[in-house]
């Protein structure tokens, strides 16, 4: 019976997907691993600039072998498990945070080319699966906290846990003003529809905020209250050590460019070319890309480098007292923008666009519905 | 739902680098056990007392508020995506769905749920 099963299950077909689509995986996890280390690099040596300093330029050219050196110096270091600890939960946090920084990246769309769209999953709720994913990054820092038995951790903890619910109504809201514009929850569509205008043009105050939204959600300065170093020692990940340690930085790094490939997407352009002339459209859409998300996280390093830190109330006040009001009130102010236009006689592109959707998915290589 | 085997797959390949990487540490270190490295951290002093102790409540309020406007965000989300398509009726009812949140809004600010001094 089992082996009958087996049978149909292990078809030469299957397993060439099988094989396709693990290929794919690695080749968007690889990248993204190597890009994280390869940003604390560029944080550390922006910084190091900024404070008239070299930053690392000892190991390799220019520094460039830093983020592996550390990767292997924590890799030797000592690893423990405190004995006030819950164990299987202070083992599982670390994990918790790494796993859903990287599964973000399945739905990303990094490029386009007349074969399809690079992105290992084009699912229709792009979008909503950003956000919920991005969202669970909460679990394991409360996880942390709360295993880590420790009053530092605990309260670095319901800090983050409080600081990033707080931001992602916001974000929430945001996100839905340019759905509002975009007709689509796609990743791929909402880049299409940006063609002529880059949203944060006619959405320019819901691009700033979020920029900051962006930079709460990760708890990165000015709104890095879960690890003050002044007051909290480190925060959540005080009781952590060797890998454990590494993986929540990874976790946090990864989400910064989850987070800046999400803004690129949204108010960007995605990978489309500021001007669909001749020198800017030769550029391949994955360098246009690559870019933008280079230049948001340049954006958050020069905050960090820039601003002194928030106290809590006034993160909380900012969250819900100004960003809360302000970005509803900018979708209620789309909502009935969108509404009046598409009322005015411009009838909304709606079927034509459904007939997009499906060509687009037909057309991606990467997706690989069609061979299941 | 052939589109989401690719993120499973996703999943179970970062769970997988997740675990080999943590497991990396506890195979080419031999742990050495410390009483005063086993104990929480608090800059150098005995723990004085559990960590597993009160909190404020303000957290608590800022949990449950947040599920309210998060429901709130979602329930937003399949109104946004036929926006074009519904009726000035349709638009409307969401209009009076958001008063009624911004009241409820306005009372909590009021009530002072919203300060942290």
């Amino acid at each position: 019976m089992l082996n009958l099963y087996l049978t149909n299950i292990l078809t030469p077909d299957n397993l060439w997907y099988l094989f396709i689509t693990v290929l794919f995986i690695l080749l968007i996890a690889v990248p993204v691993l190597i890009g994280m280390a390869m940003l604390t690099w560029f944080e550390r040596k922006i910084l190091g600039w900024m404070h008239l300093r070299h930053g690392p330029m000892y190991v390799g050219p220019f520094g460039l072998l830093q983020p592996f050196a550390d990767a292997i110096k924590l890799m030797f270091k000592e690893p423990f498990l405190p004995d006030a600890s819950s164990k299987f939960m202070y083992l599982l946090a670390p994990i918790l945070i790494f796993v859903p920084a990287l599964i973000a990246w399945a739905v990303i769309p990094m490029s386009e080319t007349s074969q399809g769209v690079w992105v290992l999953a084009n699912i229709n709720l792009g979008v909503l699966y950003l956000l919920a994913i991005s969202s669970l990054g909460v679990y394991g820092i409360l996880m942390a906290g709360w295993a880590s038995n420790s009053k530092y951790p605990f309260l670095g903890a319901v800090r983050s846990g409080a600081q990033m619910v707080s931001y992602e109504v916001s974000m929430g809201l945001i996100i839905l003003s340019v759905i509002l514009l975009s007709g689509s929850m796609n990743l791929t569509d909402i880049v299409h529809a940006q063609q002529g205008l880059w949203f944060f043009i006619p959405a320019f105050p819901a691009f700033v905020m979020f920029l900051v939204s962006i930079l709460a959600e990760t708890n990165r300065h000015p709104f890095d209250l879960p690890e003050a170093e002044a007051e909290l020692v480190a925060g959540y990940n005080t009781e952590y050590s060797a890998m454990g340690f590494a993986l929540f930085f990874l976790g946090e790094y990864i989400a910064m460019i989850t987070m800046s490939a999400f803004t690129t997407l949204l108010f960007l352009g995605g990978w489309l070319p500021p001007l669909n002339v001749a020198p800017f459209t030769w550029v391949p859409g994955i360098l246009w890309f690559a870019l933008k998300v280079l230049a948001i996280l340049f954006f958050m390093i020069w905050v960090r480098g820039t601003f002194p830190r928030y106290r809590y109330d006034q993160l909380m006040r900012l969250g819900w007292k100004i960003f809360l009001p302000l970005s509803l009130i900018w979708l209620i102010i789309t909502a009935t923008c969108v509404k009046l236009h598409s009322e005015n006689g411009v009838q909304p592109p709606a079927p034509a666009d459904v007939k997009a959707l499906d060509q687009s998915s037909e057309a991606n290589p990467v997706s690989l519905g069609q061979a299941a | 739902m052939a589109e989401y085997f690719p993120i499973l797959l996703f999943a179970a390949i970062a769970v997988a680098i997740a675990i080999a990487m943590s497991a990396i540490p506890w195979l080419v270190n031999r742990p050495r056990y410390g009483k005063a490295k086993m104990s929480a951290y608090e800059s150098g002093f005995e723990a004085f007392d559990t960590a597993r102790r009160t909190f404020d409540v303000r957290f608590y309020l800022v949990a449950i508020l947040f599920i309210v406007f998060d429901l709130e965000v979602a329930f937003l989300f399949p109104w946004a995506m036929v926006i074009k398509e519904i009726s000035w009726f349709g638009f409307w009812s969401m209009m009076a769905f958001l008063a009624v949140l911004t009241i409820g809004f306005i009372y909590e600010w009021k009530k002072g749920a919203l300060e942290w001094e």
